[in-house]
């Protein structure tokens, strides 16, 4: 047996935008235990549900992660809807869910981008970053912001999105999956992209359930699991089968996300197709009295929120259990056995998101 | 624009920032804001940089990351700070883990608003930081000549 050393990755690395710190041992070059410490992002905002009214509360959940900012604002909305028994309009469903998707797509579109910087493919990360600008666009125009929206409240959105812009924004959506295929076709059939990810960090199926895996990552195990099957916000009248993979490694992984950009097309269409008239919220009185659970399926996998109210304007608990934070353990295991130079790409395919993790 | 003579390298991190910013400089990056075109490159090494983003506000375990990264940027260096949350605090200030502004760390050079901040208001602060930096280095050239002169 050769010596161990130990090597230090992160806090700041140049292919991780966020901090995350691992202390990789390693023997010769092959990994043999990795150790994450997280906590560098902490800022406590669960904490603060205790300090700001259950109204104000929603602009600093969004502000758990600029990625999926929108889908933590629902998962808060949800919430407060389920303990006041509130049932919100239809059309605000229907919007809440065409915005869910624009957010899987640029999330998607922005981790592929990181994945091909990770690989050393510059151009091509540039170009999922240009097509994921024409997102944000659609996001300005519809609410106003392109990162934090700010347009969910409790009992519907604050936003509608007229007829002609959504007729828009499907022709602009079928214009794009042209482009957008073509872009995956590179990722799918490029072999110098199959060089490094195929084969490399194999999670088995047994692994994946042993270590609790979220989202894609289960998904890329072969495991059916998708918390919009459960039917919430307008999921339920929307026809869309769950996206698995074989491989169980890395480019699996890549395979099941380029799909769901187009199952994301999809959805949206359908959504817009179906789209009833109406008011887009209802009034919300009095405060939140007792608890409540709500899963969402973010880019990243499954999100599990949970709030309790005491009948005072101050909820008593909200609790976020982030995707991240559950692949963390699966990370780990693709890391042991691997080889050092592949630690940048095994991080990125669980899709880290560390603001999300640490809260 | 005409006041840019050398290309300035740029070091990103994430304090502790929601991620917003952080796509917003990145997206800086890209086609569509692309400040490549001005020679402006984001570097993952301390020693290269000239300009150091910081986004988010400080807490007790990444202060010393942060200052670690100043002290590691050779003379002379521009800190910019991105962001309502990196500027004070910002929707986080109340929050028990959160210190305050990068300011509480390091000195910081431009202030740039927003939540998140917007990718023109990151490229306007980063304009202002050509301005310090060229002042920085002028006074940082005579006060080595002084020194040489004195020995």
């Amino acid at each position: 047996m050769s010596k161990r050393s130990i090597v230090p990755f992160g806090p700041q690395h140049p292919v991780l935008p966020e901090p995350i710190h691992l202390d990789l041992v390693l023997e010769d070059e092959k990994v043999v235990e990795a150790i994450p410490s997280i906590g560098f992002v902490h800022r406590g905002l669960e904490k603060l549900v205790e300090k700001r009214n259950f109204h104000d509360y929603m602009y600093v959940i969004e502000r758990i992660c600029g990625i999926c900012s929108f889908m933590h604002g629902m998962g808060y909305a949800e919430g407060i809807e389920r303990i006041m028994d509130v049932e919100i309009p239809d059309r605000a469903k229907y919007l809440r869910t065409i915005w869910c998707e624009m957010s899987r797509l640029h999330s998607h579109l922005l981790w592929l981008g990181l994945l091909a910087d990770a690989f050393g493919f510059e151009s091509l990360f540039m170009h999922c970053w240009r097509m994921r600008e024409t997102i944000l666009d659609m996001f300005e125009a519809s609410t106003g912001g392109r990162v934090i929206f700010s347009v969910n409240k409790i009992g519907g959105v604050l936003k509608d999105m007229d007829n002609s812009m959504l007729r828009t924004f499907v022709d602009m959506f079928d214009k794009m999956e042209e482009e957008v295929r073509q872009l995956t076709n590179v990722f799918l059939k490029d072999y110098t992209v199959a060089n490094r990810l195929k084969g490399v960090g194999i999670l088995t199926k047994e692994d994946a359930i042993i270590n609790g895996a979220v989202g894609p990552m289960m998904r890329a195990a072969g495991i059916a699991t998708d918390t919009r099957k459960l039917g919430y916000a307008a999921y339920g009248d929307i026809d869309f089968d769950i996206i698995t993979g074989k491989d169980c490694d890395s480019f699996a992984r890549c395979e099941v996300r380029i799909n769901e950009i187009f199952q994301s097309f999809n959805i949206i269409r359908q959504a817009v197709a179906k789209i009833p008239e109406g008011p887009i919220a209802v009034d919300v009185k009095g405060n939140p009295n007792g608890e409540a659970f709500v899963r969402l399926e973010q880019p990243r996998g499954e999100a599990v929120f949970y709030f309790r109210g005491d009948g005072t304007q101050f909820l008593n608990r909200a609790r976020v259990r982030t995707p991240t934070f559950a692949n963390i353990p699966s990370l780990v295991k693709i890391l042991e056995g691997c080889d050092f130079a592949d630690v940048p790409i095994l991080v990125l395919t669980i899709d880290p998101c560390v603001s999300c993790t640490e809260r | 624009m005409a006041k840019i003579t050398k290309s300035p390298w740029l070091l990103h991190y994430d304090g502790s920032s929601c991620n917003g910013c952080d796509i917003e400089v990145l997206a800086c990056l890209t086609p569509v804001y692309d400040v490549e075109r001005f020679g402006i490159i984001n570097t993952g090494n301390p020693k290269h940089a000239d300009i150091f983003l910081v986004t988010g506000g400080i807490n007790e375990k990444n202060k010393a990351v942060v200052k670690q990264l100043y002290d590691q940027m050779p003379e002379p260096k521009v800190v910019v700070a991105v962001g309502i949350c990196a500027c004070n605090g910002g929707v986080f200030k109340d929050a028990y883990n959160i210190i305050g502004g990068v300011d509480k760390a390091i000195p910081v050079d431009v202030y740039v608003p927003g939540c998140a901040a917007r990718p023109e208001a990151i490229i306007d602060g980063v304009v202002k930081a050509l301005g310090v930096l060229d002042e920085k280095q002028k006074a940082f050239k005579a006060a080595k000549k002084q020194k040489g002169a004195t020995k």
